[in-house]
């Protein structure tokens, strides 16, 4: 069996524990400004200091509050989204996969097109015209991420209803929804966890990258994208603006990658067997 | 094999016309168009005037019948904030995103391979672990994130190549790593799983067992078996790209389609708008269906069911 990541499950432990206790464990208020203490550098630079650590950005706003705060907008925004276009994937996968014929070709054409279409103008389009609200980001960013599930999940039906207890519940006058949710369903939720996990980095970059473009979370909301947004106009001469928070966004992701991987390991059982046979 | 081509060819055409219907969609999502061609003060008349100039009086799907002609026609309107067609503004930014693209695509093939292949030939090695480390690390950073860093590197700190704009090979170097870093990582791990199956297969061990020299044994035997799902996977990166571009061309203030697009968004141009993400996606639609082509080329197995 494959060791546990401790790093990856440290790194998202401290996620959300900073997202959950922000007010308890920020040194200061992520939004109160102090020009005198504007671009003051990371503590262990000259001209930084104790009082804030990772420095100050031009409004003189703690970095590390902000980073801190700005966790629980990508956790929220993450979770909320990876469940409603975990929901839709997974749906429409049961669907394409279960009946098959020509509910399924036009599920799959559903998926050609989502996946033709680049995503981030798609998102930006959208937003630019619904407005650029914390809803209508976790909805747009919803909605145009059901792709993977659909995929992985129709997959996995295509064999699980070869299974004789398919047969048998349906032979047994199971209705079909029923079949669907207590026999098939329950068979996929591995692979939901594992995509999930995955997935929840990938949307943590989104919506970072929504904010950075200006069409994400507005100011003074600390969101790690804005941050980095702002940092980039003063790359020049204060590069701790946007190193941190890139760098928390980049660790965060290594943290669902290395977990989502380990998880694959642990729940697939096909991959499992692949690990051992190998070994 | 021709008829696989033809299915093939209406299968995209499907998926192009679901394209103009979402594009359609978003359209009519962002509002009245003329709230933004009409100023604020203007008559109720002039304005009922203007939306049956626009036609947008009639039935939703005759609107949608006529979007489709002009599109047909390559008529996507006038922009609202240059005197150009929104057509010929994007295909005019066309060029320096392919060129972008292509080199970024390139780059992550050139990388890639090689590391995906080594690492599978001595798995375990601490040239594996390296390599693997660096892809995981790879496909964790944010495009944003590696570009703006990149530039503070390469840019600000070091002085040795420029951070905007677009001209010679120099000031593609920096644009092309950003975007091809996450590929370069992806098709490197999925060329080292690939080979790893591969080289576990009877053909390769009865390769081994002729005394074939290991060059001929990966690259022949096992590395041309391993290349079709690589290629299946590096044709999908170029939809990845086409989205990535749009972060990257704004940040290297790169004259592309993504950062034509991302300006026509803050103003609200929605002709480009729907332009670039038509042309974008046309564009990913014809290179997959050009890739499965060539598949039936390199795999005589592959028949359309």
């Amino acid at each position: 069996m494959k060791e546990a990541p401790l790093g990856g499950l440290a790194i998202l432990f401290l996620l959300v524990m900073g997202a959950l206790f922000s007010e308890f464990i920020a040194p200061h208020s992520p939004v109160d400004q102090d020009i005198t203490q504007a671009l003051s550098p990371p503590f262990w630079f000259e001209g930084g200091t104790w009082d804030h650590l990772l420095g100050t950005d031009e409004l003189g706003r703690d970095i590390l509050s902000r980073i801190i705060f700005g966790a629980r907008i990508s956790l929220v925004v993450g979770f909320i989204a990876v469940a409603i276009s975990g929901f839709i994937g997974t749906c429409l996968g049961l669907i394409s996969g279960y009946f098959g014929g020509r509910v399924d070709s036009i599920i799959m054409r559903l998926v050609d097109i989502q996946l033709s279409m680049p995503y981030i103008l798609i998102a930006l389009a959208l937003i630019g015209a619904l407005g650029p609200s914390l809803r209508n980001i976790i909805i747009v960013i919803g909605i145009t991420s059901w792709v993977d599930y659909a995929r992985v999940v129709r997959g996995e039906v295509l064999s699980i209803k070869e299974n004789e207890f398919v047969d048998l519940a349906r032979i047994a006058g199971c209705s079909t929804y029923r079949i669907l949710l207590k026999h098939i369903f329950p068979s996929v939720v591995n692979s939901l966890i594992v995509l999930g996990t995955l997935m929840l980095g990938r949307i943590i970059i989104f919506e970072a990258a929504l904010s950075f473009l200006g069409l994400g979370v507005q100011p003074p909301t600390p969101s790690w994208g804005i941050m980095l947004a702002d940092g980039r106009q003063y790359l020049t001469y204060a590069w701790w603006l946007a190193t941190f928070p890139g760098l928390a966004i980049m660790l965060v992701v290594l943290g669902t990658n290395l977990v989502g991987d380990w998880l694959r390991d642990m729940l697939d059982p096909r991959q499992r067997a692949a690990v051992r046979g190998k070994r | 094999m021709q008829r696989y081509v033809i299915k093939r060819f209406f299968q995209s055409l499907i998926v192009i016309l679901g394209i103009s219907v979402i594009v359609f969609i978003i359209i009519h999502l962002t509002g009245d168009p003329t709230d933004l061609l009409l100023p604020p003060e203007a008559e109720a008349e002039d304005r009922e005037l203007l939306r049956e100039q626009l036609g947008l009086d009639r039935p939703i799907y005759i609107q949608y019948l006529e979007f489709i002609k002009n599109i047909a026609h390559g008529d996507f309107g006038q922009s609202f904030r240059h005197q150009a067609s929104a057509f010929s503004l994007i295909i005019g930014a066309l060029p320096a995103t392919i060129e972008l693209t292509m080199a970024a695509m390139i780059l992550s093939i050139v990388i890639a391979l090689p590391v995906g292949i080594i690492s599978a030939i001595r798995p375990r090695s601490n040239y594996d672990r390296l390599g693997m480390t660096f892809a995981l690390l790879g496909q964790s950073i944010p495009v944003y994130w590696a570009g703006l860093m990149l530039i503070l590197l390469f840019a600000v700190t070091l002085g040795w190549l420029p951070s905007t704009g677009r001209g010679g090979i120099r000031h593609i170097v920096l644009p092309a790593i950003t975007l091809g870093l996450f590929s370069t990582a992806a098709i490197a791990r999925f060329t080292r799983s690939s080979m790893l199956n591969v080289l576990d297969t009877d053909y390769v061990r009865t390769a081994r067992i002729k005394g074939l020299t290991e060059y001929i044994v990966v690259l022949k035997h096992a590395f041309k078996n391993a290349s079709i799902p690589v290629l299946t996977m590096t044709s999908l990166q170029f939809g990845r790209m086409l989205s990535g571009a749009v972060i990257t061309e704004t940040i290297f203030s790169w004259p592309g389609v993504g950062r034509m697009a991302v300006q026509a968004i803050y103003n609200r141009d929605f002709p480009v708008v729907q332009t670039a993400v038509f042309i974008t996606s046309v564009l990913f639609v014809g290179i997959n269906f050009l890739v499965d082509i060539i598949y039936t080329y390199l795999d005589p197995r592959i028949k359309y069911k």
